[in-house]
């Protein structure tokens, strides 16, 4: 494929950062006369999260407006989508929210499940919960070690990474591969889970709760971190709910709206955990639910490794139009050579008709909207991701506050550039 | 370390400037705190407690450019990321290493499309490039440690 030559020249550099005359009407006037500084934060900076940049209007230290810049990682993986048949466009979905591909993998695959009336069995609901709520547990602890290192809080990455290597250990134990599992998959899951997956998770969820209480021992009530997060990027309830926000975001501010509370999926309704709600909408309060999310997280686990213990039954759907037989079968089936052959080559038509699907990621509502044509390939895909209202946001939260509030505003919500930007 | 010859107990080692200079550039190299997507969270997880970059000397990530030697380019690059990833290189003072990390970085990986750069080596000269999507933690200390290798061999002369 031939590639355009990236920009050369000083000129089309500039092009790029733009001029001031294109900032009119979205900063104000002051900026433009040079009363107040405009300042540019990224793309590359240690705590964007990620490729963000963010065009600053300051008053002295005050945030006067906020302008957000993406695009910066921009893949075109919904685009890529649209040339893959079903099955094949699931490892692509891994690496939009790349801290916890599991809720994109579960997104895409309730989609397309729900596109095809494609059952699932118990035993692959159960395995899905184990690892959404691991995924929740990684991706909320790179949250905290990021937001704390944001903060100035060195040591609690250290120890927010050493247990993610072990939920990563299990991802590996599952899938094969530590981050880019494509473990969920549509009609249940790849495979079983392996006989020393049990043992290791009982161990962990052993584990896991004093290490919550040890982050809570460096931060909860340190007041350094209490004077940097409390009554800092404040969002009303009404504002949170007109800008769509979702996940703990919106929780913060006290709104009650969990999808695996409101929508249930999964199988989630029957599983026994709370919402934790905020009450001020402040970094402190988003830093709190997610805290305590780890909890309930782990509620849910002990719940779900309860239940894969007594429940038996195959993983993955046995409807073999959608789902591939198992590897077993090829040498005895002839039938299941050709249901394999099938699937793997030309995958499966799905019916001419759009769907909606969302479920609760831990940044938020993922949803996956397809578009189907009738033949192997969907027309369009569309992921609706959190990341993307959430930065649409910032300058909601950040008017007003003081420059080094930044960083904390844009740690407590939490968003992935690979997953605004996809 | 090259030593040469040991001259009994007078606490003398004998060694070439060349492979003094390459030591202590292995020794200390800093890269820049620059991550771009997926491969980033790995990079991390490397800095992290269990793989601990700090035993190679690389605990020090540096957020400025000016400051670093080495550039990790962790992740896809995009068409309009690509400006920024020359800038930064250009920024960097001599002597300046750069890893491609993952299969993104070094040649599009599973995107082959109109947003993604088809490799870093179209903007910036690689010196050493990592397979995997996204590569393990050890797979980046191997790179790593590739490129100490690469920097043990290299010569005075070309130094310009």
């Amino acid at each position: 494929m031939a590639v355009a030559s990236p920009p050369q020249s000083i000129e089309e550099q500039r092009r790029w950062e733009g001029s001031l005359d294109q900032l009119r009407g979205l900063v104000s006037e002051r900026a433009i006369t040079g009363e107040t500084m405009l300042l540019n934060m990224g793309p590359h900076h240690p705590s964007t999260h990620g490729v963000l940049r963010l065009l600053l209007e300051l008053d002295g230290e005050q945030i006067v407006s906020c302008l957000p810049d993406i695009g910066f990682l921009h893949t075109g993986i919904e685009k890529s989508i649209e040339d893959k048949s079903y099955e094949k466009a699931l490892p692509l979905t891994d690496r939009m929210d790349y801290l916890s591909p599991m809720s994109n993998n579960m997104a895409y695959a309730a989609a397309v499940e729900k596109l095809l009336d494609l059952d699932v069995p118990e035993r692959g609901q159960i395995i899905r919960v184990v690892c959404l709520e691991l995924a929740r547990c990684a991706s909320h602890l790179v949250w905290l070690g990021t937001h704390a290192i944001d903060m100035g809080a060195m040591s609690v990455l250290l120890y927010a990474f050493r247990e993610r290597e072990r939920i990563l250990g299990m991802f590996e134990m599952l899938s094969g591969q530590r981050m880019m599992s494509s473990y969920i998959r549509p009609g249940g899951v790849w495979r079983d889970v392996p006989d020393d997956f049990l043992p290791t998770i009982k161990q962990f969820l052993n584990d896991f709760p004093a290490k919550v209480d040890d982050y809570e021992a460096l931060l909860t009530q340190n007041p350094i971190w209490k004077d940097r997060a409390q009554g800092v990027g404040v969002i009303e309830p009404d504002v949170a709910l007109a800008y769509g926000l979702t996940g703990p975001a919106l929780r913060g501010s006290g709104v009650n709206w969990d999808l695996r509370k409101a929508q249930p999926y999964s199988g989630y309704e029957t599983y026994d955990f709370n919402v934790p709600l905020g009450e001020h909408g402040d970094v402190y309060d988003r830093y709190l639910i997610r805290i305590h999310e780890f909890r309930e997280s782990m509620k849910i686990l002990n719940q779900a490794v309860a239940r894969l213990e007594q429940v038996k039954g195959p993983y993955r759907s046995e409807n073999r139009k959608y789902c591939p037989p198992l590897r077993s079968e090829l040498g005895q089936s002839m039938e299941a050579v050709i249901h394999h052959f099938k699937l793997w080559t030309y995958g499966y038509d799905a019916p001419d008709d759009e769907i909606y699907n969302a479920i609760e990621s831990p940044r938020g509502e993922i949803g996956c909207y397809i578009h189907g044509t009738g033949g192997n390939k969907p027309r369009r895909v569309h992921f609706k991701t959190p990341s993307f209202i959430h930065i649409s946001a910032l300058p909601v939260m950040a008017k007003g506050y003081l420059l080094a509030d930044m960083v904390a505003i844009i740690g407590s919500v939490d968003i992935v550039l690979g997953d605004c930007d996809r | 370390m090259g030593v040469s010859s040991k001259l009994g107990n007078l606490g003398v080692v004998t060694t070439t400037l060349e492979q003094a200079v390459n030591w202590g550039r292995t020794g200390a190299m800093w890269p820049l705190l620059f991550g771009l997507a997926c491969c980033a969270i790995e990079y991390m997880s490397s800095q992290a407690s269990s793989y601990d970059l700090s035993r190679f000397g690389m605990e020090l990530n540096r957020a400025t450019p000016r400051q670093a030697d080495l550039l990790i380019v962790s992740g896809r690059l995009t068409r309009k990321m690509a400006p920024v990833v020359r800038q930064l290189y250009d920024q960097m003072a001599e002597p300046k290493w750069v890893i491609s990390m993952g299969d993104c970085a070094s040649c599009g990986g599973v995107y082959n499309n109109y947003a993604i750069v088809q490799g870093v080596d179209e903007i910036v000269p690689v010196d050493v490039y990592i397979a995997g999507c996204p590569p393990r933690p050890e797979q980046l200390l191997h790179g790593i440690l590739t490129l100490h290798e690469k920097v043990k061999s290299e010569r005075i002369a070309d130094w310009a």
